[in-house]
């Protein structure tokens, strides 16, 4: 194993960093506008999950870009964040649908009457 | 050291503690118990204290002291305020000690019986021990800012036993009464503590007593011409009207008689009560020094004394009687102490205790038998139903007179006689003081006799006026009502023997308590030989012709004169009855205006000012912008994320963007031009690009932000710096105008 990943990879024709980063920054672009724009409550979920995996792949991205393991150690931590929000997001779900039979987000303003 | 001092007051307050932590849950038995027993073993400690320990050192003017721990300590040099918690038993406060214990104890005993049917049996126990501790502490302590703790303590005390049956609303505001009318003398007692501190720089009583020298800071003048001393002493002297029930502030303690009998002999006659004659005496050196302020506590007791005992001939209820009764003694023991006669004062506040605490007593024990009446016009015949309790007032009765061989007798004759004698007054140009205090004294003596004889004959002798109902129902108290009535009727009948005017057979030392007093209080007053056998026989005299003059009202009843001065001057015996109507004064003068003010404050301020325009308006405010912010509200989750994800967007802009200068730094020298397009002086991090363009076609591009530019020709020109971010590849750009000739 070399020394520093960079060192290594110097030379070589590994994708550039930019190219990790545009797809990152597209995912978290798609999952945004699934949060925003879907009505479905999983789906926004589903959404909320592409934000948290494309802020994941950046900082993979510079991690690898920097050799740092810093950036892995947030990843992980960022899994299991978004893992808890999946549970808690879910169980918020399950109790909306029984209180209410939908989990369209419309309907679900109580919070403004 | 067998027992240290601490312990006196401790003891009552452990038995308090107990008592109101588990007294509810105890039997009856085991409350007396611990509440009796905690008295009797502080009495104990005090007894061996005082007869074991206290004549080793009280010869060379010493005493015993017990420094628990420094309560409190700030500053340091001269103005040094350093206060121990700590304790000091001399004569004086030894002598207070045992009266406290002694008495305290036996109407513990009293009690027993008095409040058996009482349902918060606990509580007023855990009371009446706390009452001790803190009477105990206002004597023991070795500084003033102790002994307040003891005053406090012991008015807080009062206030809870005044107010002991607190659902009748009489008896709560007669609490609060006696409470407030406290709070006036306090003010006093502070602000006379504080000027001794400012000016005698300790609080300390043995470091007053040495500092109070004609010489010392107190004697310079303070206000209108008068000594810092004068105003300290006047002040405290405020403190001690209050807490002792003097004019003008004695209108609580008749209204306290609405506290159970047995709080009315203890607090309201023999002990709290005394406290401000105690404190004088306790401070005697400081007020030694301002002849014009004895004379006004002087004469302020005489007053009391004369006015209390006029209040007395009209009252019907037997604990009011007794009530204006010791307000006229204390006024007695005023005069003593204010005349330089600190031996006469104490001695009399001793010999009061018995005899006055046996007098309520006696009082619970003829109310206990009149199915809880007081009313002196339903009694009448007593004296065969209640054989003790008619022994033991009699006794009381003739010691309060000043029937000879009785105590009063020789301690209200050392008061008189020592008024008469008094030198104390003579450089200040106040002789007739004296004097006239001395003639004060006597009349409320004559007072005195006929309006306690006038009780005695009223309840005792005569046919009963009472209803056949209650008649019926009259009996002599239980022996634990009894025992303590007769061993206090022994202390009244025999105690006057400690003050024995020895001097007078050349035995001065027959006088025990000024022999006793003289390390504490300096030399007994030299009375004339010729003076004092005199005022023996006019105070002999006085007493015997004021009890003949009741009889001749009241013997057997109401008499016919009786009759006729009622019906000759029909108002002024309602003005008597009514107390003179001071009540009344201070309610138009005092509370009335109080209360328009509070009234008043209350209308404005608080329901205008802070309801309407505090609370309300900080209300409604919070409303206006509620109902505005909720105009951006929509309730929709996902629109806030929208906005969310806006304002992210827009931080993510911000944090891009190059940083700029808020404007460019141009220095114009001739016909060039220096300029600095760093912002705030400081060199960037970031990777930056600097473009000047100078207005007159040259154009630069270059990493550092500083540019030197000149010009060909004179004019103005705009130069147009613009910062690119290498990285982010944004930009912004700056403008600025120059002139160059």
């Amino acid at each position: 194993m070399p020394a520093t990943p960079t060192a290594a990879r110097e030379g070589t024709t590994d994708m550039p960093t930019s190219y990790y980063l545009i797809l990152s920054f597209v995912l978290f672009l798609i999952g945004t506008s699934g949060v925003l724009l879907r009505r479905n409550a999983l789906i926004v979920l589903m959404g909320i999950e592409l934000q948290l995996n494309a802020g994941n792949l950046a900082l993979l991205a510079f991690s690898r870009q920097l050799g740092d393991q810093k950036g892995h150690a947030f990843a992980f931590v960022i899994i299991a964040l978004a893992a808890a929000e999946a549970a808690v997001g879910l169980a918020i779900l399950v109790a909306l649908f029984r209180s209410r039979q939908t989990i369209n987000l419309d309907e679900a303003s109580l919070m403004k009457r | 050291m067998l027992f240290n001092l601490r312990l006196i007051p401790l003891m009552p307050f452990i038995g308090a503690a107990l008592l109101m932590l588990f007294g509810r849950r105890w039997k009856r038995d085991t409350v007396v118990l611990v509440a009796a027993g905690a008295v009797l073993a502080s009495c104990f400690v005090a007894f061996d204290a005082f007869f074991t320990r206290l004549p080793e050192v009280a010869e060379t003017g010493g005493a015993l002291t017990d420094v628990v721990w420094t309560w409190f300590s700030v500053g340091s040099g001269d103005t040094a305020l350093k206060v121990d918690l700590a304790f000091r038993m001399d004569a004086l406060s030894g002598l207070l000690c045992l009266i406290i214990t002694f008495i305290g104890f036996l109407i513990h005993v009293y009690s027993a019986g008095y409040m058996a049917h009482e349902a918060d049996y606990a509580r007023f126990f855990a009371y009446l021990n706390l009452f001790c501790g803190a009477m105990l502490v206002l004597v023991l302590g070795d500084s003033l800012p102790v002994m307040f703790v003891g005053w406090e303590g012991v008015g807080l005390c009062s206030y809870l036993l005044i107010g002991f049956w607190y659902t009748d609303n009489a008896n709560a505001d007669a609490g609060k009464k006696a409470f407030i009318t406290n709070r006036v003398g306090d003010f006093g007692f502070l602000l006379g503590m504080f000027l001794l501190f400012q000016y005698g720089g300790s609080l300390n009583f043995a470091e007053i007593t040495a500092g109070a020298t004609p010489s010392s800071a107190l004697m310079q003048p303070f206000w209108l011409g008068q000594p810092v001393v004068f105003w300290a002493a006047l002040l405290l002297f405020v403190g001690a009207c209050g807490k002792s029930a003097q004019i003008p502030l004695y209108v609580w303690l008749p209204d306290a008689m609405a506290g159970p009998t047995p709080v009315s002999a203890l607090i309201h006659a023999a002990t709290m009560v005394t406290a401000g004659v105690y404190m004088v005496a306790r401070l005697h050196a400081v007020y030694l020094l301002s002849p014009l302020a004895m004379a006004i506590v002087a004469l302020v007791g005489a007053a009391t004394a004369v006015f209390a005992a006029i209040i007395g001939f009209a009252q019907n209820d037997f604990k009011k009687v007794l009530a204006y009764s010791t307000v006229s003694q204390l006024g007695f023991m005023f005069a003593g102490v204010g005349t330089g006669n600190f031996d006469g004062g104490i001695f009399h506040l001793f010999t009061h205790a018995f005899f006055k605490a046996g007098l309520f007593l006696c009082a619970g024990s003829v109310m206990h038998a009149m199915s809880g009446s007081g009313d002196i016009t339903r009694m009448g015949g007593l004296g065969k139903k209640l054989p003790w309790t008619h022994g033991v007032f009699v006794v009381c009765w003739l010691a309060i007179c000043g029937i000879p061989i009785f105590s009063g007798f020789f301690s209200k004759d050392a008061i008189i006689a020592g008024a008469f004698a008094t030198d104390l007054y003579r450089e200040a140009g106040l002789a007739w003081v004296g004097k006239l205090v001395s003639f004060m004294l006597m009349a409320a003596a004559l007072g005195t006799a006929f309006y306690m004889s006038r009780l005695y004959f009223l309840v005792f002798t005569g046919p009963s006026r009472a209803d056949a109902e209650t008649q019926k129902h009259i009996h002599e108290s239980p022996g634990v009502m009894v025992g303590p009535l007769v061993l206090l009727a022994i202390g009244a009948a025999l105690g006057g023997f400690i003050g024995i005017p020895g001097a007078l057979v050349d035995h001065p030392e027959l006088n025990l308590i000024g022999h006793l007093f003289e390390p504490v209080l300096g030399h007994e007053l030299e009375i004339p030989h010729g003076i004092e056998i005199a005022f023996i026989v006019i105070s002999t005299a006085i007493a015997a012709s004021g009890i003949m003059l009741a009889w001749a009202f009241y013997g057997r009843g109401y008499r016919e004169p009786a009759h006729q001065v009622a019906f000759k001057f029909p108002r002024f015996v309602a003005l008597v009855r009514d107390k003179f109507r001071v009540d009344e004064l201070y309610d138009a003068i005092i509370i009335r205006p109080l209360r328009g003010l509070a009234r008043l404050l209350f209308q404005v301020v608080d329901r205008v000012l802070i309801d309407k325009f505090l609370v309300e308006g900080v209300g409604a405010a919070v409303d206006v912008i509620g109902r505005i912010a909720r105009f951006f509200q929509m309730g929709d989750a996902q629109r806030y994320m929208a906005v969310f994800a806006i304002g992210a967007a827009g931080l993510v802009f911000f944090a891009s963007r190059p940083p700029v200068p808020d404007d460019l730094r141009v220095t114009v020298e001739g016909m060039s031009v220096q300029v600095d397009a760093r912002r705030s002086g400081r060199p960037s991090a970031r990777e930056l690009q600097y473009s000047f363009d100078f207005d007159d076609g040259r154009e630069e591009k270059q990493t550092v932000p500083e540019a030197h530019h000149a010009y060909r020709q004179p004019g103005r020109y705009t130069i147009k710096v613009t910062v690119t971010d290498l990285r982010w590849g944004t930009s912004k750009s700056l403008k600025q105008k120059v002139e160059v000739q």
